[in-house]
């Protein structure tokens, strides 16, 4: 039997549900909002000038994107949307904590030695496990829900093209760029997993029907994309060293970018921008 | 962006041209309104400053999206996250027209862009003097696009009929684009200026900051004031109508009005718009620090230019690696 929730209103009438439905509406918007930061800091940085247009246009578009979910979170009863994306501690974040990786050596305004090879294995990555995601909540018993989806799987496979042919063109070409790729998904598979997981409300969020699928089969489905990529497989499991970020637990980087991303927000919160 | 800034010490001399009769050909088609193409005959002083207007309009944009990249991250709300990372997207978008245009001028002189990058590095490519001023609180973010692309506007709004039709072109496409980012830029100013004491105070101050550089923007108002002058040559070769003088009033005209609306002065006492001569009285910018600044010894030329630096130098690996051997996907 398939359940239909139409409204806000109706999903606040069940605790249960509501309290997954929230888990899983903060791991999507925390999500695509700290990668869209990282990839605002990339900004007039990328190898070339076409790069950099292409590049912008998609964590414009993935900032778009968050900001979807912590409207769908404001019509639930959880805030502003403003206040649920900049005034947020580290521990209340659901995303995963690979995601909030620092883009390398230095800061976005000074001496950025930004490593190329990480946004383009962490971005393939995301947008591959992404589209399992967003696949899994297109039929999600809220309805608000699977209607985003819907739209964002509508832009979505420009963004993976673009991040696939990337991994593809640098793991065929120089004997640098193979050597570069090849380090930064052997580390990736050690930090990884946490993106695949739903966290501690991951049964519930099965149970109530609001995804398709549970970790195990996002796993599965992530694996099988990434292994028609992939030259070479790292041969370990993949792993979470930082911890499970979908249960609020994360690094330094992240005390970073919510510092710097809600700067100016939080000189004076009372403030109308 | 942005207008033709000249640095009065390249004197290039006028070339006379060999070829009369191609020279009298191409002034004919071009004072008949006509466009001149790439693959077009055209004199050498016609291209060698069009090559000098483009690539420093191109890279200017690419430049001008450094101080604006400072607040895209910072962004306050949602909205103007969006709405920052929207209008730099667009500035590099500019950038990258405008360097094709350049790159298909450059072809007989087989220079590519790479040669632009260097020469912007080692200091021969200048880019405007805005973009070398420091940013220091989001009411900057604000100035950028109502002021400066207010400014730009302006300047480029004047070359929609250029003779250089590559060029003109692309202007249709950007000046449509800039409209936006002056909105936007505007939209900022309104929130601070309807805004608490602290948000008009930071605008304030940044108005106060930006204006000797907004002064500045439109180039000296003759050759006198830094030793030389292209604007004859572009009003010439239709590729402008108007004085650096002539935009700066324009300027002037447009948006103080809606800066004194505001609520809003400029570190000028003696501004004002003198009925008889018709035209605004302002205290002059200083034109010695507008030659060291568009010399890359502005403010924040170091930074800027060092951060650009690293960016080539660091992702030299991945454009050596698209060229080794492109993967057919
Ligand atoms: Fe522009
Ligand atoms: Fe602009």
């Amino acid at each position: 039997m398939s359940k239909i929730v139409e409204t806000a209103e109706i999903a606040r009438q069940d605790p249960s549900y509501y309290q997954a439905l929230r888990e899983l509406l903060f791991q999507l918007a925390d999500d695509d909002f700290i990668i869209s930061f990282r990839g605002s800091e990339w900004l007039g940085l990328a190898p070339h000038i076409e790069e950099d247009v292409a590049y912008s246009s998609i964590t414009q578009n993935t900032m778009g994107h968050a900001v979807m979910y912590y409207n769908l979170l404001e019509e639930l009863g959880e805030g502003d949307a403003n206040f649920l994306a900049h005034d947020r501690g580290a521990s209340d974040r659901r995303n995963g904590a690979y995601l909030e990786k620092r883009n390398g050596e230095g800061k976005y305004l000074e001496e950025p030695y930004f490593d190329w090879a990480l946004a383009v294995v962490r971005n393939y990555f995301y947008e591959s496990f992404k589209k399992v995601k967003l696949e899994a909540i297109s039929t999600s018993s809220y309805k608000p829900l699977a209607n985003v989806a819907k739209k964002v799987l509508m832009e979505h496979p420009y963004h993976f093209a673009h991040w696939k042919l990337w991994i593809k063109q640098l793991q065929t070409s120089s004997e640098e760029a193979k050597k570069r790729i090849q380090n930064r998904i052997e580390e990736a598979w050690e930090e990884f997993l946490d993106v695949l997981e739903l966290g501690n409300y991951g049964n519930e969020m099965v149970q109530h029907q609001l995804i398709a699928i549970d970790e195990e089969t996002i796993k599965g489905n992530w694996l099988e994309e990434v292994k028609t990529v992939l030259v070479a497989m790292p041969e370990g499991p993949l792993g979470k060293k930082y911890g499970s970020g979908r249960n609020g637990e994360h690094t330094s980087d992240l005390d970073q970018a919510l510092g710097t991303l809600a700067e100016v927000f939080q000189s004076d919160k009372t403030a109308i921008w | 962006m942005y207008n033709y800034v000249e640095d009065g010490d390249s004197k290039t001399s006028a070339y006379m041209e060999q070829d009369q009769e191609k020279y009298e050909a191409f002034m004919t088609r071009i004072e008949a309104g006509e466009k001149i193409e790439a693959d077009d005959w055209m004199p050498a002083d016609y291209r060698q400053a069009l090559i000098k207007l483009i690539s420093m309009h191109g890279i200017s944009e690419i430049m001008g999206a450094l101080p604006e990249k400072e607040w895209v991250p910072k962004a306050p709300t949602l909205k103007r996250k969006l709405g920052i990372m929207a209008k730099v997207q667009d500035e590099m978008g500019h950038g990258q027209l405008l360097l094709r245009v350049a790159e298909d001028l450059m072809k007989p002189y087989g220079k590519t862009r790479e040669d632009l990058m260097e020469d912007l590095l080692n200091g021969d490519l200048k880019f405007h003097n805005v973009f070398h001023m420091p940013t220091k609180t989001w009411a900057d973010a604000g100035m950028v696009g109502w002021l400066v692309d207010g400014a730009a506007i302006i300047s480029q709004t004047n070359m929609l009929d250029a003779s250089y039709g590559p060029y003109q072109r692309a202007l249709q496409r950007i000046c449509q684009e800039e409209v936006f980012h002056a909105q936007h830029g505007e939209s900022i100013i309104m929130a601070l200026a309807e805004g608490n004491d602290y948000q008009r105070e930071i605008l304030q101050e940044s108005l106060n900051r930006w204006w000797p550089a907004l002064l500045m923007f439109f180039g000296p108002s003759s050759a006198e004031t830094t030793g030389s002058s292209k604007q004859d040559i572009m009003i010439n070769y239709k590729i402008r109508k108007s004085t650096n003088e002539e935009l700066r009033q324009a300027f002037l005209s447009k948006y103080l009005p809606r800066v004194f609306s505001l609520g809003l002065t400029v570190p000028d006492e003696t501004v004002r718009y003198d009925e008889k001569e018709e035209k605004w009285i302002y205290k002059q910018p200083d034109w010695e620090e507008f030659k060291q600044i568009i010399r890359n010894k502005g403010p924040r030329s170091k930074e800027r230019l060092r951060v650009r630096e690293i960016a080539y130098e660091n992702n030299r690996w991945v454009r050596q690696a698209l060229a080794t051997d492109p993967v057919s996907v």
